[in-house]
């Protein structure tokens, strides 16, 4: 397992994409064919089942090293990863075998008709054998996530780059179905198991946060003003009847949008269109915590479905019948859309909403109101624009609604997990009702690292238990935080909750006395809700 | 024989502190890292070898007293002698003799031993004050060799692709240990805070690898594909990033966890160093046979818990150690950078 768990270790100790990219094309050039496929397939989610829980090799652990529980639990916290704990803790091997990757995964794939004494020897045996790094490598390969140091981006564009071939072409090689057993890697990254050029998207057009004054740009009437929405943002192709979703995150996610698909399938022609996806019922956009509930999951239930339906709002057409259209100007390309969109039967993919106003004094008002739709706040798109590739100023503009804001004091802290598992990282944080505190929100970013560490440091003071992952600390540390959202809820003692809470600002300038009072903050809940 | 006061480790019968960090009439210092070793005392007394590290920290002007290994003197009837601790050059046990009863005060030390400083030795008493800066079985060191590799491959592989290696370790103890490993691994730089103590040591007679102080401020073209080592304090300047095409290590033994390893995005993370691992601080304890145990920073809670577990009675006494750059855990670390 050496080249892979060198790879391993170079992925992980740097956070450099040009590093990891090295390390990956090294990998590339020296792994063996077998051991390419395994490390293709456990870093794009094809993972075997796996063979045996975590708290199996929990107790294996705490068995082999005589350590108590608790003390285990302190290791656990300190470090914030269960297989890296484990492989810190156990006595160093007192045997070396040097197996591939594929070996090792081939006996791990047999686990799963073992018996449980049988699944046991195996694994303290291969504990025995493997020193602290690979054994570290082992305990993920055996369960949990296997998410180390690259997302599927990076991995794509090292792929990307030793093939000298284009990004979507190599995640649609290899995010498509494929069998280790049947495929040649070189052949696989290189598509000859798939036809790239039929999925291929096109890269997306983003916008920039407005920052000018509305009539400074220029005529209303040149400006088409939509909704924003926060969901997936997709692309939707369908070429030669066949149908291919893409995430902005370049992966194919076709899969997980059955529904989707579908609706794709019954519409007639050829097309490549950008919209969001977002969960949507009775007419009524669905916050985004809601799409979450169907992400990441290898399988949609039908409950999935019905719980969570989703639909897609169209805001642009980038090609129509093989021939692409970014160049002409927004108003054709919607003009074009609207057509397309009445010729087919009406299904969950639906137009964006032009928003009508005469001049641009409404929009202020409208945008205000965009929270209750669970909209971002708007868009405005020049209607002469073309569709650009990337980022680019003046044309798209986002101007999203201002964050709800209040002032909570620090009250819990916890470590975080992986790379930060040496700081306190996630907060609690809480308001006032009469004289008592009451939790309102947890939170995990916002802050510089520089700041974590610095609230990591008065935790460290003036925590009151000393065991354990959560420290209470003294009320002392005033945050202002924003939210997007709040309603009534039993999730936190103080009976509401926050939607995408997150720290705005330290104020280090207010005390305890400063922080808001429930009361106070109820009143920012809409009062449909 | 020993109360934990608010200036320090205070012997009542001696009528003197060990490691105090407030001004006293009389300091025992068991080594020379700022939080155990502060300005102000009027007396100070500790190893041969660690007075030159006190002058040249606090002032030239102190009234210090050296003493070696074993020598005994004796204080107001408490007789006391420095026993070798193993954590860096002239760190030193306090042992503490009064009317029968023996306590060793530990400061900082390691079993390990790591060429440089005297190694470790066990000394039996009735009551042992510990540190437990690394108490957490997830702690456990590679063999002084392995790591020296381990150092030695990462230059060569450094130097294979033309990069220049970076250490980032603490000026006193660790970047002698650094050098110690890599000396002929490839010219030898130090930044000047490491240059004026390793001139400290070469006073006492401590013989060091060639090497070359190094003014980061100035040219540093000359350093292509060498070993440059650092102190900590530089690892969030701009000054290291100045050399050109490098790759930079930290070694620290917080260095053993990926997490820490990751938050500080070096290129590398080698767990080295001057304290005892969680196997070490067992085997020192057990080894004193002592009757009550003191824990003084680090993991206290955890440590003092599992060694009443085992049998061996112990509590926590509040010090104000461990603001040292290692015996610091990361987060604080930072926060005084």
């Amino acid at each position: 397992m050496r080249a892979f768990a060198d790879l391993i270790f170079a992925l992980d100790s740097t956070n450099k994409t040009t590093a990891k990219l090295d390390a990956i094309q090294q990998f590339l050039r020296d792994g063996e064919e077998k051991d390419k496929l395994w490390f293709l397939a456990l870093f794009t989610g094809k993972r075997p089942k796996r063979p045996l829980t975590t708290t199996l090799l929990k107790l294996w652990a705490m068995e082999v090293t005589q350590i108590p529980e608790w003390l285990f639990l302190e290791s656990y916290s300190a470090v914030g990863d269960l297989g890296e704990t484990i492989a810190l803790v156990l006595p160093p091997p007192t045997q070396t075998v040097e197996r591939t990757l594929s070996e090792w995964m081939t006996d791990i794939l047999l686990l799963k008709d073992q018996s449980e004494s049988e699944k046991k020897a195996f694994v303290l045996q291969a504990w025995d054998t493997l020193p602290a790094q690979e054994r570290f490598i082992f305990n993920k390969l055996l369960g949990g996530s296997f998410r180390i140091g690259v997302s599927s981006k990076t991995l794509i564009n090292a792929l990307a780059r030793f093939y000298e071939m284009e990004e979507s072409a190599v995640a649609h090689s290899i995010m498509g179905h494929w069998n280790r057993e049947e495929v040649v890697f070189d052949l696989l990254v290189k598509g000859h198991y798939s036809d790239t050029e039929l999925s291929k998207p096109y890269p997306f057009c983003l916008a920039y946060a407005l920052e000018k004054e509305l009539p400074d740009l220029g005529y209303r009437s040149d400006w088409q003003a939509e909704y924003k929405w926060d969901g997936i943002r997709g692309q939707f192709i369908k070429r030669d009847g066949e149908v291919f979703i893409w995430s902005r995150g370049e992966e194919l996610v076709t899969e997980q949008f059955p529904e989707i698909a579908e609706a794709l399938a019954e519409w007639n022609g050829n097309f490549v269109i950008d919209g969001e996806i977002l969960a949507v019922r009775e007419e009524q956009v669905l916050p985004f915590s809601e799409l979450q509930k169907r992400l990441n999951r290898k399988v949609i239930s039908k409950k999935m479905l019905s719980d969570v339906p989703v639909s897609v709002f169209l805001y642009d057409l980038l090609e129509y019948d093989g021939e692409d259209w970014r160049a002409r100007p927004l108003s054709e390309r919607r003009a074009q859309l609207e057509k397309l969109v009445a010729q087919n039967p009406e299904t969950s993919l639906r137009l964006s909403e032009v928003i009508a106003s005469r001049g641009w004094e409404d929009l202020p008002t409208i945008r205000e109101d965009a929270r209750s739709r669970n909209s971002e706040g708007l868009m405005l798109k020049h209607l002469a624009s073309p569709y650009h590739s990337g980022r680019k100023k003046g044309d798209w503009w986002k101007w999203k609604v201002d964050p709800l804001t209040i002032d909570a004091v620090l009250i819990y802290a916890q470590k975080g997990s992986g790379r930060r598992s040496a700081y306190y990282t996630d907060y609690t944080f809480a308001v006032r009702r009469d004289d008592e505190l009451v939790t309102i929100a947890k939170a995990y970013s916002g802050l510089t690292d520089k700041e974590i560490q610095e609230v990591s440091r008065f935790v460290n003071r003036n925590a009151t238990e000393k065991f354990g992952p959560v420290r209470t600390v003294k009320p002392e540390l005033v945050f202002e935080i924003a939210f997007e959202g709040i309603a009534l809820s039993n999730r936190h003692k103080s009976g509401v909750a926050l939607r995408f809470p997150r720290i705005l600002r330290w104020r280090k300038d207010k005390t305890v006395a400063d922080i808001d009072d429930i009361e106070e903050v109820k009143k920012l809940i809409p009062a449909s809700t | 024989m020993l109360t934990f006061t608010d200036k320090g480790i205070y012997c009542e019968p001696g009528q003197f502190y060990i490691d105090p960090w407030k001004p006293v009439d009389y300091a025992i210092i068991t080594h020379g890292h700022a939080d155990h070793a502060k300005w102000g005392m009027k007396n100070y007394l500790c190893h041969h070898f660690t007075v030159p590290i006190l002058q040249s920290r606090i002032s030239p002007d102190i009234s210090v007293q050296g003493i070696g290994y074993h020598e005994t003197i004796s204080r107001n009837g408490v007789k006391i002698s420095l026993h070798p601790a193993g954590h860096i050059i002239g760190s030193a046990q306090i042992r503490l003799e009064y009317k029968g009863k023996v306590s060793v005060v530990s400061g900082d030390y390691k079993i390990q031993e790591d060429g440089l400083s005297t190694p470790f030795e066990s000394v039996k008493c009735h009551e042992f004050v510990t540190e437990s800066t690394f108490g957490l079985p997830i702690y456990r060191w590679q063999p002084v060799a392995t790591q020296n590799e381990q150092l030695q491959q990462w230059v060569q592989h450094n130097q294979e692709q033309q990069k220049t290696s970076v250490f980032v370790g603490y000026s006193l103890g660790k970047a002698q240990r650094i050098m110690q490993a890599l000396k002929d691994a490839g010219p030898l730089f130090v930044h000047y805070s490491i240059g004026k103590l390793n001139r400290a040591f070469e006073q006492i007679g401590v013989e060091l690898p060639k090497y070359e102080i190094v003014d980061l401020r100035e040219d540093v073209k000359h350093l292509d594909q060498g070993i440059v080592i650092v102190p900590p304090s530089l690892l969030e300047s701009k000054v290291i990033k100045k050399i050109p095409y490098m790759a930079h290590a930290i070694c620290s033994g917080w260095m053993q966890v990926r997490g820490a390893r990751r938050w500080r995005s070096a290129d590398a993370g080698f767990a080295i160093s001057d304290h005892a691992d969680w196997e070490g601080l067992i085997e020192a304890v057990k080894a004193t046979g002592a009757e009550q145990v003191h824990v003084t920073h680090g993991q206290t809670a955890v440590f003092a818990k599992y060694l009443n577990e085992i049998g061996i009675a112990a509590d926590v006494v509040p010090t104000e150690y461990g603001q040292e750059e290692e015996e610091e855990s990361p987060e604080k670390k930072e926060a005084q950078s």
